[in-house]
């Protein structure tokens, strides 16, 4: 990224952005408060944001929506219908920060396809699905204020069963998420200030997802050829480590592709820093590949309309030595990004892999050419050598653009950074192998191996 | 509220669990703050196949301890016995001395331990209900890997503690 691209990017909110944001924060105060007895304000901030999509194809059954459960009848359409309200809104803020990013970096995005009638999926569990909306009702019911101890936990039966249903375990892990959240932050009624438009986010999307399960299934492609990694970005809750690998695909003849490839596993909370990589142990050729920064082969692996390659270790094998930032001076440029998934549309995934160089650092941001970008330090994962101390002294940075609570960010994935006279770079997927670093090493080692621990544990109790 | 809370609320990704340390699993295997107790799983150190739930209730500060079979702990009588110490010890390295002495409603002076403070009277609570937690605890190990998008999890990144 360049000075005058960064400097296009930070320009001022795109049009209707701010005004759309506000029209959320009226729907995140009403779920704050619950919809059972909607006052004054909330009943009239609902009503301001169907006005604002009366003329969407949501509008009607939003405006119905609202009028229902202003007069106190909240059942599961109208929930829905909101719902679909707020994602439509973000949807249109999504789309407006990315065309900025793209236009901004010159890149070429393709567009969305429609599929052609894919052979509609296997209904996931309906039973399951409806055990979901039932919860969504209740905390929307009673808003986040009003949840309690055994509210949060009346969720534990229908996220055990979600988690057995590999096509449902994104909305498993969601409402994990939420419900970790929920109970670690009891007595919600008394909390001073409470995360607002985070909780009614992932709502809104646990609300769409349990209507007729996860859309992103329309038929795959099935691809071949050379896969050149440019970073991996770590997720993680209580439960849950996923590395989601962003790469260049390279087909004969084709310009590449930009593409995210990932694996996640579930654990507990005591299973942290560079342990997390043992959980993914199932996957070798991608560990070794993020550790060994080597370009990998893959054949006839599903790449999904949204760019998401389904990994399928045993159909890639290790190819060449690939340093990370060669790859992307010489080839990000010119690679097309992939179309984005329609009901995914949230600022939240804008991930844009962008290389930053000639900058000033002070450790916190990146000031290139006068124009400063702040650091994301909070989302660098500790099961990787990436510190704030590296960032300060480094010259290069492979990235994420990141977008959130109105301000654009920089989460690094990797950098080269000059320490002791020395040229050394650091990659998120550095450890995955297991940590190179004595310090780091030496720290895992000293609470044995957990994840044996807890294994032996399991194969003794849970089969009884 | 100031500029600063607002924009807060008004963020998608915020930290809302604060972080908890690594710690040894061998002995307490497992630990939690929840249901008004600090309640966990003490591996025997005879037997490999027993195991004790142990618990302090927060604020009268109860002690129960006794094994997954609801056979009453043979040490605990008037006073803690090993295993709720264990419990509390790993509790403190795993959430921190501050974060465990607030649930429990304990004061606990400058330099001074969590245990020091706890004077509770023994009272069982059955072992069952956090026998189950534990292991559903364990079951997440049995999960399946998933290469799914899961676009979902762009809401939790992994928040290493700033080093």
């Amino acid at each position: 990224m360049l000075d005058v691209q960064l400097s296009e990017l930070l320009g001022e909110a795109p049009a209707g952005a701010p005004e759309a944001l506000d029209l959320v924060a009226g729907f995140d105060a009403a779920l704050t408060n619950g919809l059972a007895r909607l006052g004054e304000e909330p009943a009239a901030a609902l009503a301001a944001m169907a006005g604002a999509l009366a003329g969407t194809p949501v509008g009607e059954r939003l405006a119905e929506a609202v009028d229902k459960v202003s007069a106190g009848s909240v059942a599961d359409e109208h929930l829905a219908a909101l719902a679909g309200g707020r994602a439509a809104l973000f949807g249109a803020v999504h789309d407006a920060l990315l065309a900025r990013l793209d236009t901004a970096l010159g890149r070429t995005r393709a567009p969305w396809e429609p599929a052609a009638d894919a052979a509609d999926p296997a209904k996931p569990a309906d039973n399951l699905l409806a055990g979901c909306r039932i919860w969504l009702r209740e905390l929307a019911i009673v808003g986040w204020r009003g949840v309690d101890h055994d509210l949060v936990s009346s969720a534990d039966q229908t996220i055990e069963a979600l988690l057995a249903v590999p096509e449902l375990r994104g909305l498993a892990v969601l409402l994990d998420g939420l419900a970790t959240e929920l109970r670690a932050s009891g007595p919600i009624a008394t909390m001073e200030r409470l995360p607002a438009r985070r909780w009614a986010d992932l709502w809104t999307r646990a609300m769409l997802l349990s209507q007729h399960g996860p859309w992103h299934h329309a038929a795959p492609e099935q691809v071949s050829g050379r896969l050149l990694i440019l970073g991996a970005d770590v997720h993680e809750h209580a439960t849950v480590v996923r590395v989601q690998v962003h790469a260049i695909l390279e087909r004969n003849g084709e310009p590449g592709r930009l593409v995210r490839t990932s694996v996640a596993a579930a654990k507990v909370d005591t299973i942290v820093g560079p342990t997390v990589w043992q959980l993914l142990g199932g996957h070798p050729v991608l560990l070794a590949a993020l550790a060994e920064r080597r370009a990998v082969e893959i054949t006839d692996m599903p790449l999904l309309p949204g760019g998401d390659l389904r990994w399928h270790d045993d159909r890639a094998r290790a190819g060449e030595d690939a340093d990370p930032f060669a790859i992307a001076r010489v080839q990000l440029a010119a690679t097309v990004a992939p179309a984005v998934t329609p009901l995914d549309r949230h600022p939240v995934r804008l991930a844009e892999v962008v290389l930053v160089e000639g900058y000033k650092s002070d450790g916190g941001s990146f000031d290139l050419g006068g124009n400063r970008i702040g650091l994301d330090l909070g989302r660098l994962p500790s099961s990787g050598p990436l510190t704030p101390a590296l960032l300060k002294v480094s010259t290069a940075c492979i990235g994420l653009v990141r977008w959130d609570g109105g301000q654009w960010s920089l989460q690094p994935l990797a950098v080269q950074a000059t320490v002791k006279k020395q040229q050394v770079a650091a990659h998120n997927g550095d450890w995955a192998l297991g940590p190179t670093d004595p310090k780091a090493a030496k720290a895992a080692n000293k609470n044995g191996d957990v994840v044996a621990v807890l294994r032996e544990r399991a194969g003794r109790l849970l089969r009884k | 509220m100031d500029a600063d809370e607002t924009a807060w609320e008004r963020c998608s990704v915020v930290r809302v669990v604060p972080p908890v340390e690594p710690r040894k699993l061998a002995k307490v295997p497992f630990v939690e703050l929840a249901d008004g107790r600090l309640q966990g799983v003490v591996s025997s150190g005879s037997d490999i196949e027993r195991v004790y739930v142990s618990s302090i209730t927060a604020g009268t500060h109860a002690l129960s301890c006794s094994t997954n079979n609801n056979r009453p702990c043979g040490a605990l009588h008037g006073y803690a016995c090993k295993h709720i110490r264990m419990l509390a010890d790993e509790a403190v390295v795993q959430y921190g001395l501050d974060r465990v002495a607030r649930y429990l409603r304990v004061e606990v002076p400058e330099g001074g331990s969590l245990m020091s403070q706890i004077t509770g009277h023994v009272e069982r609570t059955p072992a069952a209900v956090v026998f189950s937690r534990f292991l559903r605890h364990l079951a997440y190990l049995e999960v399946p890997d998933s290469t799914e998008p899961l676009a979902e999890l762009h809401w939790f990144p992994a928040t290493g503690e700033v080093r």
